[in-house]
């Protein structure tokens, strides 16, 4: 990946990436053990709506998908599906340690290691588990990036799809699958 | 009917838009204030529309892209037909009937456009949608229908004049009060507030007809939100709660009414649809019966304050 750090985004790009980064619709995907910390972060306590920041039911409607903590390759299917359900421009969450490398699962067979080998990971928040405190550092450094137009792994898993298919083919294997909705 | 009536439609849009919009962004800090938070900003809802404009969207088909256009074409041709304050974009139209057949347009190419998406989901939000439109149209229609008979008109501008110049006490909420009561439980099933939006419950079947929408077709659909708010909210201000002589009397009468229903939504839980259903044929159905029979045999309501 070749670092660019020249703001190429024409007026419209601009202006598009100010609403973006202030109207951000998550799509928790929340198999982790992460996904405890989010209530907290949503209601009264730290209150992430005031940062324009809301759930959403769907893939389709969401413009971040969080991924809270870690994933078995199985759901990782899911993932990816979901990921591929979303419009860009979307932007994809690392949350707690389990996604940058392994965390406590590092040499389990049953999970993956690290997540932006499979997905374009825009944002990491470490800790095992992160503290709303830190979710919302987070989502702040987020926010900063979309508005400089840095936060374009959509754009990059465009243009490096080979190398991420490649990947996510070799982790989830090949299934084959014998029943009547598949012959 | 010049061209001049059509810029006034255009206009009438324009500002329904921003003022909806407005009001439904300091509504979302209503709720929050209740749930003790400190709410997104007052133009988070602006944001939120102008973003989703702005992302791209994923088409299902030919019926899904064209029954978001129906739909929004149907609910702001209604919203031109609504009279406010006094002020029609197009005189002599402003019929009950009228008003409630474009908003049918509307509502259909809703659930065709959902529907064409392929998700069970969307299937059985539109089912749910349908069912409570029924649950509560019978009930208000009871009442609308009672007004027609009573006051001789079925244009809604003449109906909220007629309660106008006699204070508060003629409104036909006072007048007719278990009619008005009906109303506003209806207005609660219209605007899909709690305890009646069984049909986006997003956590049971994710939003629903919402499903499959996503960037552009889900902004749209959240314009004509604003707008089916409005037509829905301004029927009540108009045909119960005496209109506006001016026009801010009429917004302010039209802001308190929807953050009232805000507030009921944010104390309530849901009902099941099949419950939902069972309590309007019960409670307000039967309601909407007895002030019928009172107004038609006695002509209390039509006469009473004076």
């Amino acid at each position: 990946m070749v670092l660019d750090n020249k703001d190429t985004r024409n007026i419209w790009e601009k202006i598009g990436d100010f609403f973006s980064a202030n109207s951000i619709w998550m799509k928790w995907y929340c198999t982790g053990c992460g996904a405890i910390e989010m209530p907290p972060t949503m209601t009264s306590r730290f209150d992430m709506e005031r940062l324009g920041m809301g759930p959403m039911a769907t893939p389709r409607q969401a413009d971040v998908l969080l991924i809270t903590g870690y994933l078995s390759t199985k759901t990782l299917r899911r993932v990816i599906y979901s990921y591929e359900q979303m419009n860009s421009p979307r932007y994809v969450v690392g949350f707690g340690s389990c996604t940058i490398n392994g965390g406590i699962y590092y040499d389990s067979y049953a999970t993956i290691n690290q997540l932006d080998k499979y997905l374009p990971v825009d944002l990491y928040i470490a800790g095992c588990m992160p503290r709303p405190e830190a979710i919302m550092n987070g989502f702040n450094t987020l926010i900063e990036m979309i508005k400089k137009g840095e936060a374009n792994g959509w754009r990059h898993y465009q243009e490096n799809y080979d190398w991420y298919k490649k990947n996510q083919l070799e982790s989830l294997g090949e299934v084959i699958i014998h029943d009547e909705f598949h012959e | 009917m010049g061209a001049l009536n059509f810029l006034y439609a255009f206009l009438m849009l324009l500002l329904v838009f921003i003022f909806q919009t407005t009001l439904t962004g300091l509504n979302r800090k209503v709720t929050a204030r209740l749930q003790k938070r400190y709410g997104a900003r007052w133009y988070q809802q602006f944001l939120d529309i102008f973003k989703a404009l702005r992302k791209d969207s994923t088409s299902h088909g030919w019926v899904f892209d064209f029954g978001v256009i129906m739909a929004l074409g149907g609910i702001m041709a209604t919203v031109t037909f609504i009279p406010v304050a006094g002020f029609r974009a197009f005189p002599g139209t402003d019929n009950v009937f009228v008003i409630s057949y474009l908003l049918a347009v509307g509502m259909l190419g809703m659930a065709m456009s959902a529907a064409g998406s392929g998700n069970p989901w969307a299937s059985i939000g539109v089912g749910r949608a349908l069912t409570n439109m029924l649950a509560y149209d019978i009930p208000l229609m009871v009442v609308i229908f009672t007004m027609i008979f009573a006051f001789d008109s079925a244009s809604v501008g003449q109906l909220a004049e007629m309660q106008q110049g006699m204070g508060i006490l003629g409104w036909n909420f006072f007048r007719m009060p278990l009619g008005g009561i009906v109303a506003v439980i209806a207005l609660l099933g219209m605007l899909g507030k709690k305890p009646f939006d069984s049909f986006i419950a997003p956590a049971e079947i994710a939003s629903g007809p919402m499903v499959e929408y996503g960037g552009k077709h889900l902004g749209f659909m959240f314009i004509l939100h604003e707008f089916m708010t409005f037509i829905e909210v301004s029927l009540i201000i108009n045909l119960f709660f005496g209109g506006g002589a001016t026009i801010w009397e009429y917004m302010l009468k039209y802001a308190i009414l929807y953050t009232f229903t805000n507030i009921i939504s944010g104390v309530m839980p849901r009902f099941k649809i099949d419950q939902a259903v069972k309590y309007f044929y019960r409670v307000p159905l039967a309601m909407a019966i007895i002030q019928g029979l009172v107004v038609i045999f006695t002509g209390l309501g039509v006469t009473i304050w004076f």
